[in-house]
C-alpha cells in the first residue's frame, strides 16, 4: 500500500475521485446542498485531466447537458439532491428510452419540497424507481462508506456504459458529508468498462440494433461519421420514430429485459450473521451503519440477529430476500423515510415472515439504540 | 437545384414531412440546408438538435448527426454536444414556444455564455403540434384555442431578447424572404459564438385560420408587405414603420467563445505537466 494513496475525505469527494478513475470526462450540473462538493471538486479536477465541467442554468439543463456530452462520446455525470432530482426526472426518462449512458448522483436530503436542506434522508428511494413517467429500467446503487462511494461510483459508470442507461448513485447526506480514511486504488487495479462501439466503417450500422451476442446496441458518438438520429419518441432499430405498436412492444420489452435478464451481474449485497439469524436487519446507505452497530450489540447479548444490506437497491436483491424471509422469524427494515424499501420487502416476502419498520422523517439519523429497541420489541 | 439539395442533405426515405400544406417550415428547413451547402460544411461534422413541436421534427429529415430532444431543452443538450466535441458545427432548430416559453431559461443562458451554437427559431406565433394555443410570440389581441377572447399577453421580440442576453449574432428573416434567409443562416453559422435567427414562418392551419388571415398566399403576402429591412428602416420616419417589423442582421460582433475559453483552462494544465 502506497502511503500517498491514503487520504481522509468526504463521501462527496470520493464520488468525484471514483468518477474520474472510471473515466468521467464531462460534468454538467447545478449547485444544491448537500451535493455541492461533487460539483466543486469536479470543476477543480476535470480540466486537469483534459475533461470539462459546466455549471448550467438549472437542474433540468444539468441533466440534458450531461446526456448531450455522452452522445458526443464522453463519460458524463451530474449530481443533485431532492428538489433537483425531481427536476431532472423528465430527461432521466429520455436517457432511459434513448439508451444514453449517464451517471446521476442524488445526495438525499430531507423533503418534500425544500424540506431540511442540510439534514439527511433516504426519502427518494421510490423516486429513483418511479420518478420519471412511463415504464423504464432502473439501476441504483447505495454506498454506506466513503470507500464504498468511490467503488460504487466506478461501478455506476461501468453499468451505465455496459447497459446504455442512466444509473443512480443514491447517497445520503450522512455518507456524502462523512469523512473517513480511504485508500485510493491504483488505476491498474480498477476495472473499467467502456461502451460498445460500432465497427469502424460499418456502413450498415443501425444505432438501435442489438447484434448477436450483445446486450445493447453499439453506440457511435456524434461526429464519428455515422450521422444517426436519436429521439425520445418510440423508435425502431434505425433510431427513427415509429407509431407501430409492434415496434413499441419490441423496444420497451428490450430495454426492460436488458436489466431483468442480467440481475446476477447487476445485483450486489452484503450480509452478516444471517446463517442462524431469527431476526434480520435490512438496511442500506448511512443507516446501515447504525443497523450494523445494533446487530453487534444484539450478538454480544447472545441474540440471533443478522443483517442484510442491499448495495444494489434497484433492481432489489429479490431472490436472496425471498430466501431470508422464509428462514427468519422477522425482518426489521431501517431507513430514513416513512416506509419505502420496506414496501419492496413486504412485496417479496409475501407474508412468509413478520416485517417491522424503523423509520425517521425529522432529519435525524436513526441511532443504533433505536434499532436495538425494535429488536427487543420484536423478540 | 432543390431536388439536388434533397438528394445531398436529406433522408429521402423519411419524406414527405409531417407539416401541413402551406406551412412555412419547409422553406426555413431548406434555407438551413442551402446555407450548409453554400458554406461547404462536412455533413459528418454538423449536428442538428431540436426540442419538441412542429419545428423540431426537421432534424429527422436532415442527413446529419441529429438529435430530437425533450420540450424546451434543445439548447441544453446541444451545449453538452458542443462542449464534448467543439469541432462539430452545432445547429439548433426550435420553435417559438420551445425556445422562449418552456426553454426560455436555456436560451438566455446559452446566449450569455456565447457558446458557438447557431439557433434558428421557426417562429409561427402559435403552438401548432398541440392544436393552436397562444405562444409567447402570438400578437396581443389575437386568438388561440387557449385565448378564445383574445390574447392579453405581450409578445416576445426573440432577436432583441437574445441580443440583450449576450448573443453575438442576431437576425430576423421570413419564409417569404427565402434568399435573404439563406445568407443570414450562413452568417450565423460563420459567427464563432452564439447566433440566433428569428425565422418567421406561417401557420395557415391554426394561427391563420383562427385569426382570419386568409389563404397561404395572403399570409405570405402579409410577410412581404410588413417586413422592412433593418438598414432601410434606419432612414425611415417612425410613422412609416408603424405596424411593420424589421428583418435582416441586427448584431454581428466577435467576443470570446465559451468552448475556446474552456480549452484555454485545459491547456494551462497541459503546459504545467
Amino acid at each position: 500500500m502506497k502511503k500517498n494513496n491514503i487520504k481522509l475525505m468526504q463521501g462527496n469527494e470520493a464520488c468525484v475521485e471514483g468518477a474520474i478513475a472510471a473515466g468521467m470526462k464531462f460534468y454538467a450540473g447545478y449547485p444544491i446542498t448537500p451535493s455541492t462538493e461533487i460539483a466543486e471538486v469536479s470543476a477543480q479536477k476535470l480540466p486537469r485531466v483534459g475533461g470539462k465541467f459546466i455549471q448550467m442554468e438549472d437542474e433540468i439543463a444539468g441533466m440534458a447537458t450531461a446526456i448531450g456530452g455522452s452522445l458526443a462520446g464522453l463519460k458524463s455525470m451530474t449530481a443533485t439532491s431532492g428538489p433537483g432530482f425531481s427536476l431532472k426526472q423528465e430527461n432521466i426518462g429520455y436517457a432511459a428510452l434513448a439508451e444514453i449512458p449517464v451517471v446521476i448522483v442524488n445526495v438525499q436530503r430531507s423533503g418534500p419540497s425544500t424540506g431540511l436542506p442540510t439534514a439527511p434522508s433516504q426519502g427518494d428511494m421510490m423516486q429513483a424507481k418511479w420518478g420519471t413517467h412511463g415504464d423504464h429500467p432502473v439501476i441504483a446503487l447505495c454506498p454506506s462508506s466513503v470507500k464504498e462511494t468511490f467503488d460504487l461510483t466506478v461501478r455506476c459508470f461501468n453499468l451505465a456504459e455496459k447497459y446504455r442507461m442512466p444509473v443512480f448513485l443514491m447517497l445520503d447526506e450522512v455518507v456524502g458529508h462523512m469523512r473517513e480514511k480511504i485508500e485510493i486504488p491504483d488505476a491498474s487495479e480498477i476495472e473499467i468498462y467502456d461502451r460498445l462501439k460500432p465497427t469502424p466503417g460499418d456502413e450498415n450500422y443501425l444505432p438501435y440494433k442489438v447484434e448477436e451476442g450483445q446486450i445493447v446496441p453499439a453506440m457511435a458518438a456524434y461526429g464519428d461519421g455515422y450521422r444517426f438520429h436519436v429521439t425520445g419518441l418510440i423508435h425502431d432499430e434505425s433510431g427513427f420514430p415509429s407509431n407501430s405498436t409492434e415496434v413499441a412492444q419490441t423496444l420497451m420489452t428490450r430495454i426492460m429485459k436488458k436489466v431483468e435478464d442480467n440481475i446476477n451481474d447487476i445485483v450486489t449485497y452484503e450480509e452478516s450473521n444471517t446463517d442462524d439469524a431469527e431476526i434480520i436487519l435490512l438496511s442500506y446507505g448511512g443507516t446501515a451503519r447504525s443497523a450494523k452497530s445494533a446487530m453487534k450489540k444484539a450478538r454480544e447479548m447472545g441474540l440471533k440477529v443478522g443483517m442484510f444490506r442491499p448495495i444494489t437497491v434497484w433492481p432489489f436483491p429479490e431472490e436472496r430476500v425471498k430466501e431470508l424471509a422464509k428462514q427468519a422469524k422477522s425482518i426489521i427494515v431501517a431507513e430514513m423515510n416513512y416506509g419505502q424499501m420496506v414496501l419492496e420487502v413486504e412485496r417479496i416476502a409475501k407474508g412468509t415472515t413478520d416485517i417491522y419498520h424503523v423509520g425517521k422523517i425529522n432529519g435525524e439519523v436513526i441511532s443504533p439504540d433505536e434499532i436495538f429497541s425494535k429488536i427487543k420489541e420484536v423478540l | 437545384m432543390s431536388s439536388q439539395l434533397v438528394q445531398q442533405y436529406y433522408r429521402a426515405d423519411k419524406l414527405p414531412h409531417i407539416w401541413c400544406p402551406g406551412c412555412g417550415h419547409g422553406i426555413l428547413m431548406r434555407s438551413v440546408s442551402q446555407a450548409i451547402h453554400n458554406l461547404g460544411l462536412d455533413k459528418d461534422k454538423v449536428c442538428i438538435v431540436s426540442g419538441i413541436g412542429c419545428s423540431s421534427r426537421a432534424p429527422g429529415y436532415m442527413d446529419f448527426n441529429t438529435l430530437h430532444t425533450t420540450h424546451g431543452r434543445a439548447l441544453a443538450f446541444a451545449t453538452g454536444v458542443k462542449m464534448a466535441r467543439p469541432e462539430l458545427e452545432v445547429i439548433v432548430v426550435t420553435g417559438d414556444g420551445d425556445a422562449t416559453a418552456i426553454g426560455g431559461n436555456h436560451l438566455i443562458h446559452a446566449a450569455r455564455r456565447n457558446i458557438n451554437i447557431t439557433t434558428i427559431v421557426f417562429n409561427n406565433n402559435v403552438y401548432g403540434m398541440t392544436g393552436g394555443q397562444y405562444s409567447p410570440t402570438t400578437p396581443t389581441g389575437d386568438l388561440g384555442t387557449t385565448a378564445p377572447y383574445g390574447n392579453i399577453d405581450k409578445s416576445f421580440d426573440i432577436a432583441t431578447l437574445a441580443e440583450a442576453a449576450g448573443a453575438t449574432y442576431t437576425a430576423r428573416g421570413t419564409a417569404y424572404h427565402a434568399q435573404q434567409l439563406i445568407k443570414l443562416v450562413e452568417n450565423a453559422i460563420k459567427n464563432k459564438g452564439f447566433s440566433l435567427i428569428d425565422a418567421i414562418s406561417i401557420c395557415p392551419t391554426y394561427y391563420g385560420r383562427k385569426n382570419k388571415k386568409g389563404s397561404v398566399v395572403d399570409m405570405m403576402n402579409w410577410l412581404k408587405d410588413h417586413a422592412v429591412d433593418a438598414k432601410v428602416a434606419q432612414k425611415l420616419p417612425p410613422e412609416k414603420l408603424e405596424g411593420k417589423f424589421l428583418i435582416g442582421e441586427f448584431k454581428n460582433v466577435t467576443e470570446p467563445e465559451y468552448t475556446e475559453e474552456y480549452q484555454k483552462i485545459i491547456e494551462r494544465f497541459q503546459k504545467e505537466r
